[in-house]
């Protein structure tokens, strides 16, 4: 299984051609507690870089995309009910949508964890 | 967000840091947003015990004169020659057309009148007022100070420990005090729907007292995120957004600022507009909102009636920590602004369920008496 990162701060984990999507432990300092998260039904198809889901926290609403290109196989009605999943979990159960890949290729221009950490470092 | 260049800092900037706030660009100056407990946290133990906010970025002044009192009057429509001396009256600064030039809170003292403006309109504020009270007033402005704002349930035992005096002081009420040998202004007001007091502080001891009240065991810091959901939900006014130079006091649904003399004498800018709507209503009006979700609608939000024909924007909107749910308020065309009315927030391109509410949507607690 492979794990990569875009630069607007979600994660994707691949496993054969289905992904699964959530948000960095980073995106989530920057927006704080989370009051609302907005995930897609099974079914929808999104190109790569489409706002596919949405998290909110006291202050601000936040698009998540698409890392990739697809349709949405499922998605996470847990943390739809409960919003700190997400906190409590980023990389676990608090993943926002599976989706099934149209072009696996599309994974070449995404960062590993070691880009993705130096990427990180290199903001504020 | 980087570190702007050229922002102005306050006397606790340094505090701040240490805490580990998180520094934010506000109104020209360096603000904590958060600090490490976060929004919900900070925003829930204002109302179970007392926060420390730095609101230092607010502009203070004195207007002083024996003629001060008339001459502020010809700016607001609030009556100043009935308050008492170490009263204080929130009012509003207006054009010509009776739109809101800011809010603000203005205090008889001996001599004249303290002021406190908001933070980003200080500027054009004290030369309108400057300019308005020409010749018969002297505007002071006090760069020399900072602001501290106390507030939650335990404000009141918090600071009657280091400063028994303030013990039986009244919402909206004023007194020069020492607090643990600083000598301060403090006003019992705030901007939370809940008891505490703003406290005006020298710049060079504003550290020594923030460091005190923190040091109390009821007392956290608070940032302007929390600052902003607990005046939301408290249904307080954010100039610049539920009010500006577009929105008349009457619209805003703050009509109680033009007092009842004033009602009878005028003699403020654009009376003629706002006498008139007081006397025969407005288009619109400024209501609470409550949505039926859990999906937030932030300012901007198109409001709808049920048949889809647009009725208003949502002018302040998010989550209230102690509702438990997203709230909002804005502006709907005045036929929709009755208790309970069904409208839709278009969200995302969904309408979502919403109705009219009455605010506040969480119980003041202010001490009255």
């Amino acid at each position: 299984m492979t794990v990569k990162y875009t630069n607007d701060h979600e994660w994707i984990s691949v496993d054969g051609d289905v992904a699964t999507v959530g948000v960095t432990t980073y995106a989530l300092e920057q927006l704080g507690d989370l009051v609302f998260v907005e995930v897609p039904d099974a079914g929808r198809t999104v190109a790569k870089g489409e706002e596919a889901a949405v998290v909110e926290s006291v202050k601000a609403a936040s698009e998540v995309y698409s890392p990739v290109s697809g349709e949405v196989v499922e998605g996470n009605a847990g943390i739809g009910d409960d919003p700190a999943t997400v906190s409590g979990d980023p990389a676990g159960d608090g993943w926002f949508f599976k989706i099934k890949m149209s072009d696996a290729s599309e994974l070449d221009g995404l960062m590993d964890e070691e880009g993705y950490a130096a990427f990180v470092a290199g903001l504020d | 967000m980087s570190e702007s260049e050229n922002l102005h800092t306050t006397p606790l900037d340094a505090l701040h840091r240490k805490l580990g706030a998180k520094m934010v660009p506000f109104a020209g100056y360096a603000m904590p947003v958060q600090y490490p407990a976060g929004i919900l946290t900070e925003h829930l133990h204002t109302r179970d015990a007392a926060s420390l906010f730095d609101v230092s970025h607010m502009g203070q002044a004195f207007l002083m004169g024996d003629d001060a009192i008339d001459a502020f009057e010809t700016l607001v429509p609030g009556d100043y020659q009935v308050l008492a001396e170490g009263k204080t009256r929130y009012t509003v600064l207006l054009n010509n057309q009776g739109g809101i030039m800011d809010d603000l809170m203005a205090t008889r003292i001996p001599g004249g009148l303290y002021l406190v403006v908001n933070a980003a309109c200080k500027d054009q504020d004290f030369a309108h007022i400057e300019a308005g009270t020409k010749g018969r007033a002297t505007l002071e402005i006090l760069t020399d100070r900072a602001l501290v704002a106390l507030q939650g349930p335990k404000a009141g035992d918090v600071l009657a420990r280091l400063a028994p005096a303030t013990a039986d002081m009244t919402f909206m009420t004023f007194r020069e005090v020492d607090i643990r040998g600083i000598p301060c202004f403090a006003t019992r007001s705030g901007y939370t729907g809940e008891d505490g007091f703003e406290i005006s502080v020298p710049s060079d001891r504003a550290e020594e007292l923030a460091r005190a009240l923190l040091a109390e065991p009821e007392v956290e810091a608070a940032g302007l995120g929390s600052r902003d959901s607990l005046r939301l939900e408290a249904g307080l006014c954010l100039y610049g957004h539920d009010i500006t130079t577009e929105t008349t006091p009457i619209e805003g649904d703050i009509k109680w600022v033009v007092n009842k003399r004033r009602r009878e004498t005028g003699g403020f800018p654009g009376a003629d507009i706002i006498l008139g709507q007081l006397a025969n209503g407005t288009e619109r009006t400024r209501v609470g909102i409550l949505p039926e979700g859990r999906a937030p609608a932030r300012e901007g939000t198109e409001i709808q009636d049920l048949s889809g024909n647009t009725i208003g924007t949502v002018t302040s909107g998010g989550f209230g920590p102690s509702v438990g749910g997203p709230i909002a308020m804005g502006y709907v065309t005045t036929a929709f602004a009755g208790e309970n009315t069904e409208i839709n927030l278009i969200v995302r391109g969904k309408a979502l369920a919403a109705k009219v509410v009455k605010m506040p949507f969480t119980q003041k607690s202010y001490k009255t008496a």
